[in-house]
């Protein structure tokens, strides 16, 4: 099939960026990156400068690849990564439009690669549960009711991406926040730290730069792991919660 | 060189408790004087890294992703193995130990692998603690799966994203020891080589690669676990970064890399589609348990199905050959890893492949749906049910076994596995060699030490499932933090590691000429070309069958390509910014001289074993381990002309080395 291209090229965080139209030609069975992957070969051998975007597994888990397809981060169908979709969802003649992630807190390194440390700030502030090596009772001492398990483990598959926030028109990160904050608190190990990690984790989350939640819900319409709003709805609880009762 | 394992003395059973009570400690006041630089970030290093954090040390930990979050353990789909038996079935620590040894094919050491199963039931114990979602029973209590290859339920899984939710785990201990400044993360940071002083490893050079800087990091010792080499290969089950790189960069300053040619290839992986394909994904082997294998049993017919003018059903039963079935009635589809991927090898070299390419066997689940459905029909008292209903209703009970997993095949092929059969064909999955280390995980060289798939200590020539998560983080939590004292407690009275001594100043000046070198190159064909014609060689030549003359080819066109690849390799832009193009160079041109290596340790092991199957060593057309002549672990220290063989000779005091047989 026959595709025009339209990609931000960006050469680096100090620059201006602009779209730029390829032309390439690609297989129904390649995936969107192998597609990627088809139009850099051409240009390197033209001796041209190759599209640069991350990626790493390929298999829709570690979460690195973090593009905006056609105006919807990971492109439009449901919980699907960039890398897990394939071009047997376009047809020829498409021109697909690619960008990065635009959001404040993950400014743009080049083309499509942004910079999401600011994610693994908003972890170091409390995403764990404070248990050094060594300390931990049999596993068995702590049973956890299935439901709460479940629950705790729906919230957990987030790999991190950043699509919620790319997907928000204000670059929230409630999703990403709340989904770890509920994970850990759903659990009875999560308990102990529970108002102090909602306090931290919100107050980096604001330093870091990301925008306000207003109820939006695009982060989970383009979330790949369809993690739920209700997060986001239980986070607003416990931060109450935990500014007018928690303990510091 | 002598090769001492450092075996403490004793029974098996007590050698771990003994060495733990009686090792040298560092004090605390002397453990914050003390820096650790810890390489990678995956299940053995941020585990390695949290923990030596907790206990005082000063940690610099190195990625190249951009967060910790990424490295690839986080593909692992299946489960982690640990001797709890919470089911009562029959584990102990004991028996997780033999089928360890049994399956990696009597060629690991008796004393690691006793250690590693006794740790595993602590690392359940603290993924637990720190809150990893495994899936639980409605008791509220752990659940537990049966793996690959043994008679008892001993696999902990999370839905099929065990290797995520532990790698989450470990993340979160190392977020909490960044957070309290005791471990310094430099994320996008990639090692180029290993500094020595007065033969201990004093550090690293790293490439900033945002930035292209070179940085010069000193410390006490230097812990590498950077993973597998997997993607020697190309098309792997591995990540697109995967790479030798670290571990090579060790071999050329003296570490002795083990066991190169002992390679996983895992028979459940989609088929590759085309030219373009850039990596395989895998489909977790509990698959086995209810689909069958099979081909056509004549070429026409497979012809026909390449041609796309036949599918699948089509052709009537006495048509298909259930080769595996024939083959193994013993243990029929679910004979292990190595033997199921060769079959399917001798089946598409028949020509009886099924897919386009002739490389790929059926996975069929009709029967499967069939019995299913007869007997849920029976269940619900549905009297004669009509040939619909029992496919709907089969087709329930399959979904909810498999349903993620069918559901993965459907994006990645655009097929519905329910109404058509699977393709599958085998993949380069994980690699069991990997730098040699002794007891401490320390290699050769004084101070440096290697964990995880890096090191090639624990799965011998083949590994079981479900324990690559165990083994990384038995090395992290459980291993290391002890192991290391052996080496630190010597070193209390060493004062910090200036950087900027002659052998930092040479190391970085080094890698600085490496990455001139290639960047001068200036040639015509991509990295990524010439890393996609190594994958063939290695695929063609050191693959699922191995022989002498296909090897001693390999060796020569492996050589070939490495002096093609530094006369003509384009690599567009500079040093000195964001280059993945240049960062893909400098970890194929590692590639490049590690698969030669292969080739030559393939070539040296005339035996047949795990996954080292010599087409010279076959008896009645089954592999034939040769254990008078080959039991031993091979260490090779790198030479451009030859490498050189260095043999620790395996010694089994606790088991009886057997015959595998699946008939």
């Amino acid at each position: 099939m026959n595709l025009t291209l339209k990609i931000w090229r960006q050469k680096n965080n100090g620059s201006n960026g602009h779209f730029e139209n390829y032309q390439v030609e690609a297989e129904e069975h390649m995936s969107f990156l192998e597609m990627l992957d088809v139009l850099n070969q051409q240009l390197i051998e033209k001796k041209q400068d190759p599209v640069a975007f991350e990626h790493d597994c390929r298999e829709g888990i570690c979460g690195a690849c973090s593009m905006v397809i056609n105006g919807r981060p990971h492109g439009s169908q449901t919980g699907t990564t960039a890398c897990q979709l394939h071009m047997r969802a376009f047809k020829t003649g498409d021109t697909i439009t690619i960008e990065p992630f635009r959001a404040n807190a993950f400014p743009v390194i080049k083309d499509l690669a942004v910079d999401r440390s600011s994610f693994d700030a908003i972890m170091q502030a409390g995403g764990y549960i404070s248990v050094n090596t060594g300390q931990a009772v049999d596993g068995n001492a702590i049973p956890v009711e299935k439901a709460d398990a479940d629950e705790a483990f729906d919230s957990a598959t987030c790999i991190g991406c950043g699509a919620c926030v790319a997907a928000c028109p204000n670059g929230s990160a409630m999703l990403f926040t709340s989904a770890k904050i509920n994970h850990l608190s759903k659990l009875p190990q999560g308990q102990v730290e529970h108002s102090r990690r909602v306090k931290n984790m919100v107050r980096v989350m604001d330093k870091e730069g990301f925008g306000k939640c207003s109820n939006v819900g695009a982060c989970e319409v383009d979330c790949p792991k369809e993690i739920s709003t209700d997060n986001i709805a239980a986070l607003n609880r416990y931060y109450l919660g935990s500014v007018l009762f928690g303990q510091d | 060189m002598k090769l001492d394992a450092k075996i403490p003395e004793g029974e098996l059973a007590e050698k771990w408790t003994k060495y733990r009570g009686s090792m040298n400690l560092v004090a605390p006041n002397n453990k914050r004087r003390l820096d650790v630089i810890v390489v990678g970030t995956g299940l053995a290093g941020a585990s390695a890294a949290a923990t030596l954090g907790e206990l005082g040390y000063n940690v610099k930990c190195f990625t190249f992703h951009d967060s910790p979050r990424r490295a690839h353990s986080i593909a692992a789909q299946g489960g982690i193995n640990a001797a709890k038996n919470y089911q009562n079935d029959g584990d102990s620590i004991y028996r997780l130990f033999y089928d360890t040894i049994k399956g990696g094919d009597y060629r690991s050491r008796e004393a690691n692998v006793h250690r590693l199963a006794e740790c595993s039931t602590e690392i359940i114990d603290q993924a637990v603690a720190q809150g990893v979602p495994f899936a639980r029973e409605y008791g509220g209590l752990l659940a537990n799966r049966s793996f690959g290859g043994v008679q008892v339920s001993r696999t902990f899984y999370a839905r099929g994203q065990t290797g995520q939710q532990l790698l989450l785990g470990a993340y979160s201990a190392l977020s909490r020891q960044i957070a309290k400044g005791q471990v310094k993360m430099y994320n996008r940071h990639e090692m180029l080589d290993l500094v020595k002083i007065d033969g201990k490893a004093r550090g690293i050079i790293t490439r900033n690669l945002l930035t292209g800087k070179l940085d010069r990091h000193a410390a006490h010792c230097v812990v590498l676990a950077t993973g597998g080499y997997g993607n020697v290969f190309y098309l792997s089950t591995n990540a697109m970064g995967s790479n030798v790189s670290a571990a090579w960069r060790s071999v050329k300053e003296g570490a002795l890399f083990a066991n190169p040619c002992y390679t996983q290839i895992h028979p459940t992986c989609i088929p590759v589609s085309g030219e373009y394909q850039s990596k395989l994904t895998l489909m977790s082997e509990s698959l086995r348990n209810d689909g069958r294998v099979w081909v056509p049993k004549t070429i026409e017919d497979a012809q026909a199905i390449q041609r796309g003018e036949k599918r699948a059903e089509d052709l009537p039963e006495e048509d298909r050959d259930y080769y595996l079935e024939r083959r193994y009635p013993a243990f029929g589809n679910l004979v292990p890893r190595d033997v199921a991927s060769r079959a399917a090898k001798v089946a598409s070299d028949e020509g009886k492949g099924v897919v386009k390419t002739g490389l790929g066997v059926y996975l069929d689940f009709a029967d499967a749906i069939q019995r299913y459905g007869k007997s849920e029909a029976f269940s619900l008292g549905i009297a004669n049910p009509s040939a619909e209903k029992i496919k709907e209703l089969g087709e329930a009970i399959v979904k909810a076994k498999y349903g993620n997993l069918f559901q993965m095949y459907e994006k990645i092929t655009g097929e519905n596995p329910y109404k058509t059969a699977m393709k599958i064909y085998p993949a380069v999955h994980y690699t069991m060699g990997g730098l040699w280390v002794d007891y401490n995980l320390q290699t050769n060289v004084p101070g440096l030490f290697a964990l995880g798939e890096a090191n090639f200590s624990d799965h011998g020539a083949n590994r079981l499932g479900a324990s690559a998560l165990m083994q990384g983080l038995a090395d992290g939590y459980f291993v290391i933090p002890y192991t290391i004292g052996t080496f630190l407690a010597d070193e209390i009275r060493t004062s910090k590691i200036a950087n900027d001594t002659p052998e930092f100043l040479e190391a970085e000046q080094r890698v600085q000429n490496r990455l001139d070198q290639l960047m001068a190159i200036k040639g015509n064909q991509s990295v990524e070309s010439f890393h996609r014609r190594l994958g063939k060689i290695m695929w063609e030549y050191c693959g699922m069958s191995r022989n002498a003359e296909g090897l001693k080819k390999g060796r020569q066109l492996i050589r070939e390509l490495r002096k093609e690849f530094y006369e003509d390799v384009y690599i567009p832009g500079t040093t000195d910014e964001f280059n993945p193009e240049l960062e893909k160079a400098a970890r194929v041109a590692d590639f490049l001289e590690l698969g030669e290596l292969f080739a030559v340790d393939a070539l040296d092991r005339g035996e047949s074993c795990g996954g080292h199957f010599r087409e010279e060593s076959t008896e009645n057309g089954e592999a034939k381990r040769n254990d008078e002549d080959y039991t031993y672990v091979s260490a090779w220290e790198w030479d451009d002309n030859n490498p050189i063989l260095h043999k620790e000779e395996l010694t089994f005091e606790n088991v009886e080395l057997k015959t595998r047989s699946y008939k």
